[in-house]
């Protein structure tokens, strides 16, 4: 007998690739941005039907709630306006027809590598599931996945945190300045709402990471709950930027990467190669770098969202000819 | 018994969730369409709530759901609010208008 699901399973998989056609291909965008934030959730969704509730929540968190917040607040920056939400329709883009046969013909190439790589690949084995559970035991938290992200393969993590600190060096380099309109007027209905979830969400993003070591959470997902709540802090005008806080946020930013790269390199001097965290250690030191790592997630999120740097200009930059 | 109670909470609750979907596809302007939205789905989803509830039994459960159905109700009815009053401001018409 099939599985019962199968039939939801199937049409949560049509809808997330009409979804995704839908995100590329409609004109106006900001129904690809609605487009895509749905196309998000109904992810998150099919990540739980394959039983990664961690990548479901990562999806859910920074994929779609996080990811969607910077769609749109850049789009609002690029249309200027906020009364001006239905957009011109795209002009036809006048790209020569040489670069688009070239795209295609690397598209259809990555396409076919991916699925040569798909069927060349073995069927129904394990994977490193079995060398990670052999080794879970000296990881220092019984969460799988936290134990390959902060502890096997730390690498890639750190580099993923590295990624999120160029991001807001770039934008901080691209964008300087004070925002001078008033935070809008959101209404007592929304303040309440803020009143009410800002302190609920702040505790279950400590949650999440907390809840890392041995159940799906972690830095990242902890990280993008309390960026939320930042943004609620950012939207509702509770929280201005301002030039002196600028010392403050680049600690915050760095934190965590300095602080990872930091204790890797502090294990390394004892004999070991880095990220080999001594076994009795192990626990305590992911549980650092975690918390590190989740105040930087979430004031670099946050910065992002801001997106520019809260700096003063006092000289105006004139072109002396 | 319990769970053909709760099976039956959940297909009504889905019922509300097409009858909403159905009025924001039908109905005439953006006030409409949130008033059908917001009402079918928060009524909807305290039943789907309910219904899941009685399926599972346990206490900690019954609390998450609880929690869950709590507040995506008060995030929908604000977002429903704030998407009217934005219109409101913007100078969007109702449709009798």
């Amino acid at each position: 007998m099939p599985d019962p699901l199968l039939v939801f399973d199937l049409i949560l998989a049509a809808a997330v690739v009409g979804l995704a056609l839908g995100a590329l291909l409609v004109r106006d965008a900001f129904a690809g941005v609605l487009l895509f934030v749905v196309f998000g959730l109904l992810s998150a969704l099919a990540w739980v039907r394959l039983a990664a509730p961690d990548v479901a929540l990562a999806e859910a968190a920074i994929g779609t709630g996080l990811t969607g917040a910077l769609l749109l607040k850049t789009l609002h920056h690029l249309r200027g306006d906020l009364a001006a939400w239905q957009s011109p329709p795209v002009a036809a883009a006048s790209v020569p027809s040489a670069l688009r046969w070239t795209n295609a013909a690397l598209a259809i190439l990555i396409v076919a590598g991916l699925g040569w790589a798909i069927l060349g690949s073995p069927l129904r084995t394990t994977g490193l599931e079995l060398l990670v559970a052999d080794a879970l035991p000296h990881s220092g938290v019984e969460n799988p996945v936290t134990a390959v992200l902060l502890n096997f393969r730390a690498y890639d993590t750190l580099m993923e945190v590295v990624v999120l600190l160029a991001a807001v060096i770039v934008v901080w380099q691209i964008e300087r300045g004070l925002d001078r309109r008033p935070a809008p007027d959101l209404g007592p209905v929304w303040q309440g709402f803020a009143r009410l979830t800002l302190p609920a969400a702040a505790i279950v993003g400590v949650y999440l990471l907390w809840a890392g070591a041995d159940a799906p959470g972690g830095a990242f997902q902890g990280g993008a709950i309390l960026a939320a709540t930042g943004l609620l802090v950012l939207l509702g005008g509770l929280y201005r930027p301002d030039p002196a806080h600028r010392p403050v946020a680049r600690l915050l930013f760095v934190l965590g990467t300095v602080a990872f790269a930091g204790i890797a390199l502090l294990v390394a001097a004892g004999s070991r190669v880095s990220f080999e965290y001594p076994q009795d250690q192990a626990k305590a030191l992911i549980l650092l770098i975690e918390g590190l790592l989740t105040i930087s997630i979430a004031v670099t999120l946050m910065a992002l969202f801001h997106g520019r740097e809260p700096a003063a200009q006092h000289r105006e930059i004139r072109h002396e000819r | 018994m319990i769970a053909l109670i709760g099976m039956a909470l959940i297909g009504a609750g889905t019922l509300f969730f097409i009858a909403g979907t159905v009025g924001l596809l039908r109905f005439p302007d953006l006030y409409c369409q949130l008033h059908a939205l917001t009402k079918a789905d928060g009524l909807g989803l305290a039943l789907i709530g309910l219904g899941a509830a009685l399926l599972s039994g346990s206490v900690g459960d019954i609390a998450r759901i609880a929690l869950i159905c709590a507040f995506a109700a008060l995030s929908g009815a604000t977002c429903g609010h704030l998407i009217a009053r934005h219109a409101r401001r913007a100078g969007q018409e109702d449709a009798d208008a």
